[in-house]
Order: structure tokens, then C-alpha cells, then sequence
């Protein structure tokens, strides 16, 4: 029942062709390898009027969070995308929307961080903002990113929610490569998007002011409000993906599962490896290994519950993370470990480092992780400790 | 003028309204405070401020008060430049989108000197260069103010601040003053302008040019600090005016390049009668004075060649 043609595009073009279907009135960004082509592909579409926007080409990623920041807080629906270093220099504005909830949306082309220099994909910029109250979402290929997009606006937008988002693809594997998908009517995503309208904007008719000072006697409440409201995102969220499933025929959920309804050991990724840990998981399968997949789409919130019921059965978790929180592992481990940690019943969990910097993961990267787990779970029994391995290095 | 004859006639000349509201927790004898309640008076109601981290958002904003009676935003130190861009960028667009009616809002950023001429030059660039239809206001007094009176790159030559100390090996600030104006007149923008609140119409009348004019509007306002200068809070004014008399800070306009001094003086005041009246200056020898006397002399000179004036 999915409804649309089907078309090739890369990642790139998908995530633009959102933004102009949700008809987004400013557009602030600064070019970045991989997310040049989201830009380059908007700002085409602004000069041939296919989209009605204001397309600011600032002089930094500091700015083009900082234009969407005053764009958003004027009443504006907006845009911006980053990658890597973008996204770090972007760092200290990221903050702002979301403690003056203001619903900005941004894509990031997943990119490692330097030095040394490096345009390819790996998640330490995802990693490197999960603190700061964004909603984080990953797409595992084109159509997901497109949807998750179109998502990102209902779900930011929505007067219960109004707390920045962000939708992960990872640069090079999704941003630059074609994939068909499907690509709904105009008209659909305009239906699915309703018009956007802040209960607060600079206004002169209706002056307020925004982003006063806190000193120690309000500055806790603050947070605390602001920490309530982004817990109470997760339905809203949930339920925006329900209702874009009933739409568009696509469902998505925080947690994904593959072939985990028997599973006993689980391999956990996030964005586009996902789709090779799949053909792992079969060809474990096929070797007799009770394997399945979990792929986290939603970053933050963090989706405690349903991870929790997603491997409650798993007597193994397998964790690959493509970041390093630098003396202490993997991020994503260490996270999956603290969510699990008040649990009687809960699986060994071993994490691995891998797919740094466009490092490739082949399905033999997975299988081999799976294996290598094994073996590390008989440590484990032995009294041994085990450490985060890092995969595919040459020594 | 007695108090009849200024309740009579100020009200003529400018208006009583007051959109920056009293109460707020600026020190005794500010001169950015006034600068500010000024130039509210000129901007009216129909406008959106912006403002940098530093004085003015901190003495006027704290939790759950407000000083601002117009629409107000701060968000941080660096960015006015690209805060004012996207939300002048989303009125245009919400209006040609029918989303809002056209209205003669006005958008305008305050930012320090430190916010404009250090760590938010490279936004305010980048706002100016984009041709964004905005004014700019930086408050300049000449230091990191609100912090403890660090020294910033507008900190004028000799200043004792409490980074660049007065030492047994130095004379506190050994660095000429950035000249901001103009660095925002070498972007071409429409309009740049130097004001103090100790001449309040003329800054008003400055204001007002700078709203009204299509495209990027500088105005550069000198703000007296007694905090940080080390003078009584009753020289705020004097001192204004000692700065514009001495030729140290000539008050002037450029306006599509061309340049206009607002005040000319057939001799200007010794910047000593200036540098006297500050303790930020207390340490300076003669020698050092001079230094600064012909410094002062040869910049104003050069801004009087540009502006035509013999």
C-alpha cells in the first residue's frame, strides 16, 4: 500500500526533495563535505522557485545554526544540514533550540572528526551532541531518510513537543549513493504536515522576551521542565510514525528488529550498516547460530523501554559502535550497558569499535564480531575482563 | 534649563515613552544603560532586538524580569550577526509567503565590543556582506565589562585592564584601538556612524537614519564604563563628551561611503583633560601621553581629509 513512484535518488537528493515537499521558509547552511549535495540541490530548487524559501549562505556552521535559530524564533519553518567538523562548530548553538524549544530541523551527513582530516562516514559527530536535547533519529538507507525528514517536521513542530530534530545518514554510504525509493505525491506530504505555528514568536505586536538569564534560584527548575518535556517527545513520536505508516504505508519504530523473534544472540547497529549486518545475520543463520538484528532509530530519547523488551530474551548482545568515547569505549555500549544495568535478567554485552572514518564493514566484519563475542563470553565466565576491541585494524 | 522649561520642551523633542523599562541592574552612572534607553526611544515599538551575551542582557533580563517592553531575543556571545539574518531572512519569506501581512518592522542588533569587534565580527561580517536589511549597534566600553574588565581589541593604547595589567614591564594595553567603523564601512554597507549618549540627539537622529535606510546600518556607540574606568559615576557625560572634544572618539557619519563629521572643532580639547579623569589611565608618564596626543591627532586628521573638511 505504499504510495508514490518510484524513483533513484541518492540520499542527498531524497533529504532535499523533503524539505521542499514540507515547503520549509528558511534555509541557513554552510557547505560541508558529505552534505554538499543537500545544499547545492536546495539552493537549485530556491533559484528555480520550485521552493519558496529565504536560502541565507552564511559564513559558518556557527551561523547557520544561529540564522535558524532567529528564523525559528520570527515563526519560520527551517532547514539547515552539517557534518563532522560542521556540526562541532555548530556545537555551542545547538543548545539554544533546544532550551528555547524552538523546532529546528538538520540532517547531518555523518562524518568523522578530525585530525587527521577526514570527509568519510562515521558516527563520533552523532556521538559527540547526544547531550544536548535534540531529537536524534538514523536513517538506514535513502527512502528512510526522506521519511524520517518528513517526520522530523511533525514530530519538532508539534505544540507538545517543539524541541529541535535531527536525522542521521550516513555520508557517502546514503548521502552519495542512488537507491530507488519511494516518492510520495506533493500533495500527501503537504497533508501529512500541518502549517507550523509557534505559541511564542518575535512578535512587536506582541512583544516578549526571549532567552533571559538564569541565575542558581530558576536555573534547575528550568531544566528540569525542559528534561520532562523532551521525555514526553517519545510518544509523540511514536505516534507520528504511526500515523505516517497508516499514510504512507511505511512503519518505523525507536527499536528495530530483524529476525529477533527467536533470537538468542543480537547483533545492534545504527544507520546504514544495518543493512549488511542483515545479510550476516542470514548467513549466521544459515551456520546454525540463533542470530537476529537491532537497529536503534531513535538515538535520543533514548527508547529505554523498547530496548529493554527487544532483548529481553537475548542471552548475547553484540554492540558495534563507530565512534570511540575516547577511554572509555564505545558510546553506544557503554549506553546500552547503563540502560540494561538495573535488570535481574539481562544478556553479556560485548562492543566493538569499527567502521571509523569510511572503514568499510563487510558482513564477514559482523560474523567475525559475532564469533570473536563468543569467544569473549567464555572469558567473561572464566572471571577474565574483557576489553573494547577494535575491528579490522592493520598491525 | 530649569525643570519647567524641560518638561515643556523635552517632550517636544523626543518622545517620553520608554521601551527600555527602568529597574534594571545596570551600575550607577552607565553609560550604556542610557545609550540604550535612547536608542529604544528612537527605534520605537515596531522592531525585534537581538542581543549578544555581555552588560546589557545581563543587567536587563534577569529570570523571571524584564527590562524590554519591545520584542527582545539573546541567545549567545558571537552570533547577532547570523540571530538578526535569520529572522530578517524569515520575514521576508513569511510575508511573500502570505504568512504574515508586510508590516515597517525594523530588525536591529546590540552586541558589546567585545561581542562586535572579537568574537562576533566574523557573524556580523558575514550579515553585512549578505546585504540583510538590519541595524547594528555595538556599545563600546572599550573592555570585557561585564566579566571583570578584560581587555578586548577595542581597549584604547595604555588602559589598565586586569588582563593587560600595568606591570613593572608594562603600560597596561600596548595595542592601538580596532577601528571598528571602519572595518563596517569597508563592507560597503549603506550606512556607518559613531554616537555617544553624551550627545543624545545626535545618536537618536543616528538611529533613526540607520533603521530607515534599505541594508546593513552600523552604528558605533561609545559607552562610558565608570565600573571599569575607574572614574565617579557623575563624569558618565562629561566624559562622553571629553572623548568626542579630544578628538579620541570623533563623532562622524558614512552614508554610501560619503563621510560627514557630525561635530568639528577648530581645535581639539588635550586628550590629558580626558585621560586624567580616569584611573584606567592614572599610571600613563608624559611621555606615553604624547605618544597618544599625536596618535589621536594624525587619525583625526586623516578622518577629516575623507570627510572634505580643511
Amino acid at each position: 500500500m505504499t504510495k508514490g513512484k518510484i524513483v533513484g535518488l541518492e540520499g542527498s537528493f531524497a533529504v532535499a526533495e523533503a524539505v521542499r515537499m514540507v515547503n520549509a521558509d528558511v534555509i541557513s547552511a554552510y557547505p560541508i563535505t558529505p552534505q554538499t549535495h543537500i545544499v547545492e540541490r536546495l539552493a537549485e530548487m530556491v533559484a528555480d522557485g520550485e521552493l519558496d524559501a529565504e536560502f541565507i549562505c552564511v559564513e559558518s556552521e556557527h551561523s547557520a545554526m544561529s540564522a535558524c535559530v532567529g528564523a525559528s524564533a520570527a515563526g519560520a519553518r527551517v532547514f539547515t544540514c552539517s557534518a563532522g567538523q560542521g556540526l562541532e562548530l555548530m556545537h555551542e548553538v545547538l543548545y539554544i533550540p533546544s532550551s528555547m524549544r524552538l523546532p529546528v530541523v538538520a540532517v547531518v551527513a555523518n562524518r568523522a572528526l578530525s585530525a587527521p582530516l577526514s570527509v568519510w562516514c562515521d558516527h563520533s559527530d552523532a556521538m559527540a551532541i547526544r547531550d544536548i536535547g535534540w531529537i536524534q533519529m538514523f536513517a538506514e538507507n535513502n527512502q528512510q531518510a526522506f521519511d524520517l525528514t518528513v517526520c522530523a517536521y511533525r514530530v519538532a513542530e508539534d505544540k507538545e513537543v517543539l524541541f529541535p530534530a535531527m536525522v542521521h545518514l550516513d555520508g557517502f554510504y546514503l548521502s552519495h549513493v542512488i537507491e530507488d525509493m519511494v516518492m510520495p505525491d506533493d500533495k500527501e506530504v503537504t497533508g501529512f504536515i500541518p502549517e507550523y505555528e509557534h505559541p511564542f514568536v518575535l512578535d512587536p505586536e506582541r512583544p516578549v522576551s526571549m532567552g533571559c538569564y538564569g541565575p542558581p534560584f530558576i536555573y534547575s527548575e528550568t531544566k528540569k521542565a525542559q528534561e520532562v518535556a523532551f521525555e514526553n517527545t517519545k510518544s509523540k513520536i511514536q505516534e507520528t510514525w504511526k500515523e505516517f505508516g497508516d499514510v504512507f504505508g511505511r512503519h518505523y519504530s525507536p527499536v528495530e528488529k530483524y529476525r529477533m523473534e527467536d533470537a538468542r544472540i543480537a547483533l545492534l547497529t545504527m544507520g546504514s550498516s544495518g543493512e549488511t549486518a542483515m545479510l550476516a545475520v542470514e548467513e549466521l543463520r544459515e551456520e546454525g547460530k540463533d542470530a537476529g538484528l537491532i537497529s536503534l532509530r531513535l538515538w535520543r530519547p533514548f527508547p529505554f523501554k523498547e530496548f529493554r523488551d527487544a532483548v529481553k530474551d537475548v542471552e548475547l548482545l553484540v554492540v558495534l559502535d563507530r565512534a570511540i568515547s575516547s577511554g572509555m569505549g564505545g558510546p553506544v555500549c557503554s549506553e546500552v550497558k547503563s540502560a540494561l544495568y538495573d535488570k535481574r535478567k539481562k544478556p553479556n554485552i560485548v562492543g566493538f569499535i569499527g567502521g571509523l572514518g569510511g572503514r568499510d564493514i563487510p558482513v564477514k566484519g559482523f560474523k567475525y564480531m559475532v564469533n570473536r563475542a563468543l569467544e569473549k563470553v567464555k572469558a567473561i565466565e572464566r572471571g577474565e575482563e574483557i576489553e573494547t576491541e577494535m575491528i579490522g585494524i592493520r598491525e | 534649563m530649569d525643570k519647567e522649561d524641560e518638561e515643556l520642551f523635552v517632550p517636544r523633542l523626543v518622545t517620553t515613552e520608554e521601551n527600555f523599562a527602568s529597574g534594571h541592574r545596570a551600575c550607577v552612572g552607565c553609560g550604556e544603560a542610557l545609550a540604550v534607553r535612547h536608542v529604544c526611544k528612537a527605534l520605537g515599538k515596531d522592531v525585534i532586538i537581538v542581543n549578544a551575551t555581555g552588560c546589557i542582557e545581563i543587567f536587563s533580563s534577569l529570570l523571571p524580569q524584564t527590562s524590554w517592553r519591545v520584542a527582545w531575543i539573546h541567545t549567545l556571545f558571537e552570533n547577532v550577526g547570523a540571530v538578526v539574518s535569520g529572522i530578517e531572512a524569515a520575514y521576508k519569506a513569511r510575508v511573500r509567503k502570505g504568512k504574515i501581512p508586510a508590516t515597517a518592522v525594523k530588525f536591529v542588533g546590540f552586541a558589546g565590543d567585545g561581542g562586535t569587534s572579537d568574537i562576533g565580527i566574523q557573524a556580523l561580517s558575514g550579515a553585512m556582506e549578505r546585504g540583510h536589511n538590519f541595524l547594528y549597534c555595538c556599545f563600546d566600553n572599550e573592555a570585557y565589562m561585564n566579566t571583570g574588565i578584560q581587555r578586548s581589541s577595542s581597549t584604547p593604547y595604555g588602559a589598565w585592564t586586569t588582563t593587560a595589567p600595568v606591570g613593572k614591564k608594562s603600560i597596561g594595553q600596548m595595542t592601538w584601538k580596532k577601528n571598528m567603523p571602519e572595518i563596517a564601512v569597508a563592507h560597503n554597507i549603506p550606512y556607518v556612524a559613531t554616537a555617544c549618549p553624551s550627545y543624545p540627539f545626535d545618536l537618536m537622529d543616528k538611529v533613526k537614519k540607520g533603521i530607515e535606510i534599505e541594508g546593513p546600518a552600523y552604528v558605533h556607540i561609545l559607552s562610558v564604563c565608570p565600573t571599569g574606568w575607574r572614574c565617579p559615576p557623575n563624569l558618565s557625560i562629561e566624559l562622553g563628551r571629553l572623548a568626542v572634544e579630544t578628538g579620541i572618539f570623533p563623532l562622524y557619519e558614512v552614508i554610501n561611503g560619503e563621510y560627514r563629521l557630525s561635530f568639528d572643532f577648530p581645535e581639539l580639547k588635550p586628550v590629558r583633560e580626558y585621560m586624567k579623569k580616569q584611573g584606567r589611565f592614572r599610571h600613563l608618564t608624559e611621555d606615553v601621553i604624547e605618544r597618544i596626543q599625536a596618535r589621536v591627532e594624525e587619525e583625526y586628521l586623516k578622518l577629516k581629509e575623507k570627510a572634505g573638511v580643511k
